[in-house]
């Protein structure tokens, strides 16, 4: 207990409050001006509209990837499972400049895709792509363990009383999933609103088009503009705690009935 | 006939799980699928359920070939080793999740449920999760959700196997009173002989994928079919003998083996209430030392030691121990009263022979 208490206090807690302190510094007004700025607002828009949509297809397509990877038997399966955890093993900035490249009009999918007029380079889809790739892992890790915790008598109890694939799918096994795939997209999300080295390479960083609010607290330090920077982390921090607070509440709400 | 099974196997991957079973149940009766683990009972229960269809072979519920029907429109309520239930509903909607399916009435489900609760003194529990129940609880709420659509025969996995021996004891006396009340087919596995015993109508013993005995408890433990079910129901004595003169031999036992010749192998089994054993040491004509009692309850179990090495072992009631004044290491005199003469473990058994009455030998002629 007391050294939980040091270590989230020496971690989280001091920089917080440095960061917190440091606001207070400013006048309410000065505060308001800088943080919200038309580019302050564009780079809000796109890093949490970016990594909504990246979370949400993780959670879609990460759940898929899990329910693959638990109950299907193929050759490669462990490869497979070992792959997914490579957006964690790689360092972001290699990630960035790897998409980049795949997705510039002369890689090998932007080639395919650019004369569909599917542009992942430069473009706000660029940032979702990148996100997505980072946010994979989240989704499937959390709910691997509880898939295969997931007795198979309980579908098979269902299908005595009656019950066809289908309805045992709705009825029992996707509440019963529901809770940690939010857990897994709360978490891809987190990551995502971060994320810096992967998206920076594949967005171009155009400012009210493809620059996302990391960059440019950047931008805002690199101008020697501490007060600016600042107002922009304040906004990033309360928004990531006021979301992550409410997935909480709907995690505990959805798992009521698990211990 | 309620269930009937004809020539069925399974094979799992060209492994044989179930080999040519056939045997058939009687509406309302409570039989026991009893058998070493890994026999093929549970997987024989599957396939009455429909969770696996026989790899050759025909099922029957109520006169009804099962083999195409699906899990789903069998009406078998089936209750699972480790319950199962849903972890998402309340146990009120646990039971109620067959009945909703099977479009019953909201009046007629509340009606039957609380009907339930109540033949299962669940009453007050029907909010609660199966995470806040206990045990014995569960597995309550199992049968119940499994009763609920009143299936035409209840299966039932191991039902006792999950629960500590005292609970168990009375689920087993519970699931006896229930089965009375409602008169429903039950067919529960178990590899409990005990439990087999106590509970069940009649015993279907697999072994081995195949079918070895079906009949009574009484029927399966006085004439057991070979000397794997009478090994496996209650404990037997079992002795390597050579015959020499008519009789066969081991250490200083002796059984009446007429028109054997000499030299012939013969193994000898006895269950361990054919032993009579006294403290007078004049009473029988063999002798042992008792080396070691062990306490099963109202039974003792004894381990008589004869000067040869041979072990025999006997039950006695601790009234009958105290007033032979019995005790570990106590010189005791001792007679088998029938034995069988086994042949190899699935062939069937013959009938038990009586030991002549012969007087034991008088102390101290010799000398």
């Amino acid at each position: 207990m007391g050294f939980t208490l040091f270590y989230l206090t020496a971690l989280v807690l001091i920089p917080f409050a440095a960061l917190i302190i440091r606001t207070l510094g400013m006048s309410w007004a000065d505060f308001w001006h800088l943080a919200t700025t038309d580019r302050a607002l564009a780079a809000y828009r796109l890093t949490f509209g970016a990594s909504l949509m990246a979370a949400t297809a993780n959670a879609v397509f990460g759940s898929l990837l899990a329910w693959v990877l638990v109950r299907y038997e193929f050759p490669g399966r462990r490869l497979v499972d070992a792959m997914v955890d490579f957006p964690f093993a790689l360092p972001t900035a290699v990630a960035g400049l790897t998409l980049a490249n795949l997705f510039a009009p002369n890689g090998w999918f932007g080639s395919f895709l650019v004369p569909l007029g599917i542009r992942g380079a430069f473009t706000p889809l660029g940032v979702v792509i990148a996100l997505t790739f980072v946010g994979l892992p989240f989704v499937v890790r959390t709910l691997q363990p509880v898939l295969e915790n997931l007795e198979p008598e309980i579908e098979e109890a269902a299908a005595t009383l009656g019950s066809s694939r289908l309805r045992t799918f709705l009825t029992i096994l996707a509440p019963t999933l529901f809770p940690p795939v939010l857990t897994g997209f709360a978490l891809a999300f987190a990551r995502a609103v971060g994320e810096f080295g992967s998206v920076v390479f594949i967005s171009g960083n155009l400012p009210y088009k493809t620059e996302i609010a990391p960059y440019l607290i950047i931008m805002r330090l690199e101008e020697y503009d501490y007060t600016g920077a600042i107002a922009l982390a304040v906004v990033l921090l309360s928004f990531s705690f006021v979301f992550l607070g409410a997935i909480n509440v709907l995690e505990q709400w959805s798992g009521r009935y698990q211990k | 006939m309620s269930i009937e099974l004809r020539n069925v196997s399974k094979a799992f991957g060209g492994v044989s799980a179930v080999n040519n079973v056939s045997f058939s149940i009687q509406d309302g009766e409570l039989i026991a699928l009893l058998g070493p683990s890994g026999g093929g009972k549970t997987t024989v229960l599957r396939m009455i359920a429909g969770l696996e269809m026989p790899s050759s072979g025909d099922v029957f519920i109520r006169g009804q070939r099962m083999n195409d029907i699906s899990v789903q429109q069998r009406n078998i309520g089936f209750v699972f080793q480790n319950y199962a239930l849903f972890k998402n509903m309340t146990v009120f909607k646990n039971i109620a999740f067959g009945l909703k399916i099977k479009k019953w009435k909201r009046q007629e489900i509340q009606e039957r449920i609380t009907e339930l609760l109540e033949l299962f003194g669940l009453q007050g529990l029907e909010n609660r999760y199966p995470h806040q129940l206990s045990g014995g609880q569960r597995q309550r709420v199992a049968i119940a959700r499994a009763l609920a659509p009143k299936p035409s025969v209840l299966l039932l996995d191991e039902p006792f196997g999950a629960v500590d021996a005292k609970i168990r004891q009375e689920l087993r006396e519970w699931l006896v009173t229930l089965h009375h009340e409602l008169n429903v087919t039950t067919v529960f596995v178990t590899h409990d002989q005990e439990e087999a015993l106590e509970v069940s109508d009649r015993i279907v013993i697999i072994s081995g994928g195949r079918l070895v005995q079906i009949g009574t408890p009484r029927e399966v433990y006085d004439q057991p079919a070979n000397e794997f079910v009478a090994r496996f129901i209650g404990v037997m004595n079992v002795l390597e003998t050579e015959v020499r003169e008519g009789l066969a031999r081991v250490g200083e036992l002796e059984f009446p083996a007429p028109d054997q010749p000499n030299g012939q192998k013969m193994r000898i089994g006895f269950r361990p209430y054919a032993v009579q054993v006294s403290s007078d040491l004049t009473a029988f004509r063999y002798h042992a030392v008792l080396r070691r009692t062990f306490f099963l309850g109202v039974l003792l179990r004894l381990e008589l030691e004869l000067p040869s090495g041979l072990i025999v072992r006997t039950r006695m009631t601790k009234e009958e121990y105290s007033v032979q004044g019995l005790e570990d290491g106590k010189e005791v005199s001792f007679q088998i009263r029938q034995f069988r003469v086994l042949a190899t473990e699935t062939a069937t058994l013959l009938p038990e022979s009586d030991v002549e009455y012969q007087p034991p030998p008088v102390l101290g002629e010799n000398i």
